[in-house]
């Protein structure tokens, strides 16, 4: 054990004050920095933990996809016969499952994560956003994994991406502050009402339904396209399958708003997370 | 600035009853609500306060760095609820407090482990929880491989771990964490004897670099081995601030821990008892009297007051009899002689006390628990409360003590010893 030295030198420098906190509480992104440690590990831990205990491992990340793409592409290619812009169906539909699965999963951990973790919060002081936000980031090794897989489709369909690709970043940005936003409200809810459990797998079911995964986006009449462009994941595969694949460029009306929805629901989240967080180890 | 390491000043913690423990309020009961809610205002008034309590309220004291400082009081008395507080758990409802330094809590070790992940990732994980930086856990990574004595399990998923091991490695963890105030509750009533040892040992050495500790225990000898100073909660407020011998001393005298009865409210009883209801639970001497202080060379009487709303088959009422750190030193229910059996197979409704005593030389000295239980046998318990009575044995007058030293063990029987020289024996070599 070392010796005094480990004590650090300015004794003050940390004064920590408590009192109740009384209407608006500053976000406190500052904080975040400070535990990014701390976010890094439970990330870390959510990744490492997932595919334990089974016998495919890893392999669920791309098996995942992979069945929605083979149901939906026989569904919507066969049945449903829905317009795919001239690009072939299997990588059409796997190109949109990708931010989408990102999104859905990120979506449903966050909303889920302030319950799975309670113990720690119960007992442990830290910013309590860092539990959403690092189940929202779990989800970006599923993620690069399934990319993978994608560009080995592009190889085998003869598609190179197109000049586009760089905005490849900025929309998987979008789809996980979209995820992080909706999820902020979600896990906070969750605390006070344990219906946000049995409310979330209903969400995302109609929330794909809304997004033009399986089908094209021009399918929706021009009348209702503003409603459309509310859901900021329509924006998202748009876009993913504009970098990727070469599809019409996503509206930029749809992109605005979209990106509008994401900031509203992003800082709205905060700011109700932040109110309700001195409830959380009361209530948890 | 001064020397304070923590400076709480009027510092009080409301609870919602009900809210805060297995009541989920559903979204249904928040719509329905809000629609009543007029209709209640208008036909019984604005919501009482009686829907709250105080878990803690008007404490003030103050810490010097340093300095070493005991929290003691009964269950409930609010140290928990004060530890929570301090290390940020949850928010104070009222006053204020002021923290000079970086706060480790050790509320519950092992926080956060996961048991599918290894030792070595637990570690880093817990550490990182914890508060300690990546680089600081690097360094002291084989620190506290070797505190904890697993190194051999280091790679295996906890989940493979005994209980024992788990813990042993949750607090080499824990131990290694470097906060300039430190904040325990009762990890050491967990553990073998030997790794209580150890755990107290990493304790003073904190405390003996000039580190600030707030310490809340049960165990009154690592209290007083400790701290210097101890505070006394009851009911939520501080009662006394104190040199740690004197404030110990007025804890287990002052008979904070129920006076040698126990009686239930109604309130307090839970609804799956019924037709079981206990009334009360007393010690008493020779001489009759209800007392909380027994002399190990008299017998104490135990006496369990009940009734039955309705006749149980089969019942037994038992006492259990804990020590202070947990350890069950017997168990005897009412029934268990055969006679007692056969004469009371059906017990019909009605008002009961089931006595006992227990004999003189059996106890040693300390504090014992008093656990009640009422139960058929395989089939229904009734009622369980482990927890219920707690009582001092002195030991003044038993055999030995005409040496001043601690006598180990839980029982301080009056055996009867021969003394006899064998001079054959002796002549053989």
């Amino acid at each position: 054990m070392s010796n005094t030295k480990a004590l650090p030198a300015k004794l003050n420098s940390e004064t920590i004050v408590l009192r109740p906190s009384r209407g608006w509480i500053p976000l406190n992104l500052h904080e975040l920095w400070v535990f990014r440690e701390l976010i890094y590990f439970l990330t870390w831990r959510d990744i490492k933990v997932r595919y334990k205990q089974t016998v495919l491992g890893a392999a669920w990340a791309i098996l995942q996809p992979l069945i929605n793409m083979v149901v939906l592409t026989f569904i919507f290619g066969n049945l449903a016969k829905l317009s795919t812009d001239n690009i072939p169906r299997p990588i059409f539909t796997f190109t949109a499952l990708l931010p989408w699965g990102l999104f859905s999963k990120a979506l449903a951990d966050a909303g889920r994560s302030m319950l799975a973790n309670r113990s720690m919060i119960t007992k442990v002081y830290f910013p309590r956003l860092i539990i959403p936000l690092s189940s929202v980031l779990g989800g970006l090794v599923d993620f690069f994994i399934q990319f993978a897989i994608l560009l080995g489709m592009m190889l085998y369909y003869r598609i190179t991406p197109t000049s586009a690709v760089w905005s490849l970043p900025l929309f998987v940005v979008l789809s996980l502050a979209t995820a992080l936003g909706f999820g902020l409200w979600l896990s906070a809810l969750n605390v006070l009402y344990r219906d946000v459990g049995y409310i979330l797998p209903f969400l995302t079911q109609i929330w794909m339904l809304v997004t033009p995964v399986a089908y094209s986006a021009k399918v929706v009449p021009a009348e209702y396209q503003f409603l459309y462009a509310l859901n900021p994941m329509v924006g998202v595969v748009e876009g993913f399958r504009w970098a990727l694949l070469g599809a019409r460029p996503p509206d930029a009306l749809t992109l605005a708003v979209s990106t509008v929805i994401t900031m509203i629901a992003l800082i709205s989240g905060m700011v109700y997370f932040r109110r309700m967080e001195r409830t959380f180890a009361d209530m948890v | 600035m001064s020397d304070l390491a923590i400076r709480v000043d009027n510092l009080g913690k409301q609870y919602r009853i009900g809210v805060q423990n297995d009541y989920y309020p559903t979204l249904r009961d928040a719509l329905t609500q809000a629609v009543l809610y007029p209709y209640r205002v208008l036909r019984y008034g604005l919501p009482s306060q009686h829907e709250t309590i105080w878990a803690l309220r008007n404490i003030s004291f103050e810490v010097k760095q340093g300095e070493v400082l005991g929290v003691i009081g009964r269950n409930g008395a609010g140290k928990s609820t004060l530890l929570k507080i301090l290390s940020r758990v949850t928010e104070p409802s009222e006053g204020y407090a002021e923290i000079h330094g970086r706060v480790g809590s050790l509320l519950e070790v092992g926080t956060g482990f996961h048991p599918e992940l290894t030792g070595r990732e637990n570690i880093y994980l817990n550490g990182a929880i914890l508060g300690m930086k990546r680089t600081e856990i690097q360094k002291k990574f084989d620190e506290i491989v070797e505190f904890s004595g697993i190194e051999k399990f280091i790679d295996t998923p906890v989940k493979r771990y005994s209980s024992g091991m788990y813990l042993r490695l949750a607090f080499a963890v824990a131990a290694h964490l470097e906060p300039q105030i430190l904040v325990v509750d009762e990890v050491l009533a967990v553990g073998d004897a030997e790794f209580q040892r150890k755990c107290l040992g990493k304790m003073s050495d904190v405390a003996s670099q000039g580190r600030t500790v707030l310490f809340v225990s049960h165990n009154m000898s690592a209290i007083l081995r400790l701290t210097q100073e101890t505070i006394v909660l009851e009911g939520g407020r501080m009662l006394m601030r104190a040199p740690s011998n004197q404030a110990v001393d007025f804890y287990l005298s002052s008979g904070l821990s129920q006076s040698g009865e126990k009686r239930w409210p109604k309130e307090e009883i839970p609804a799956d008892s019924y037709p079981f209801r206990p009334i009360a639970l007393r010690l008493r001497n020779p001489q009759g009297m209800v007392v909380e202080t027994v002399r190990s060379t008299e017998p104490v009487e135990v006496e369990v007051e009940y009734e039955l709303a309705s006749a149980i088959n089969g019942l037994r009422i038992g006492i259990y009899l804990m020590n202070t750190h947990g350890e069950t030193i017997f168990t005897s229910f009412d029934t268990d002689d055969g006679e007692m059996y056969e004469k009371y197979s059906v017990r019909p409704a009605g008002h009961y006390v089931s006595r006992c005593i227990i004999p003189a030389d059996l106890l040693n000295d300390g504090r014992y628990i008093l656990g009640l239980n009422a139960s058929v046998y395989r089939l229904k318990r009734y009622f369980h409360e482990p927890n219920v009575l707690n009582f001092t044995v002195d030991s003044t007058g038993a055999p030995g003590k005409q040496w001043f030293e601690v006598r180990q063990g839980f029982i301080r029987p009056r055996l009867s010893w021969q003394i006899e020289r064998e001079a054959y024996a002796f002549e053989q070599g």
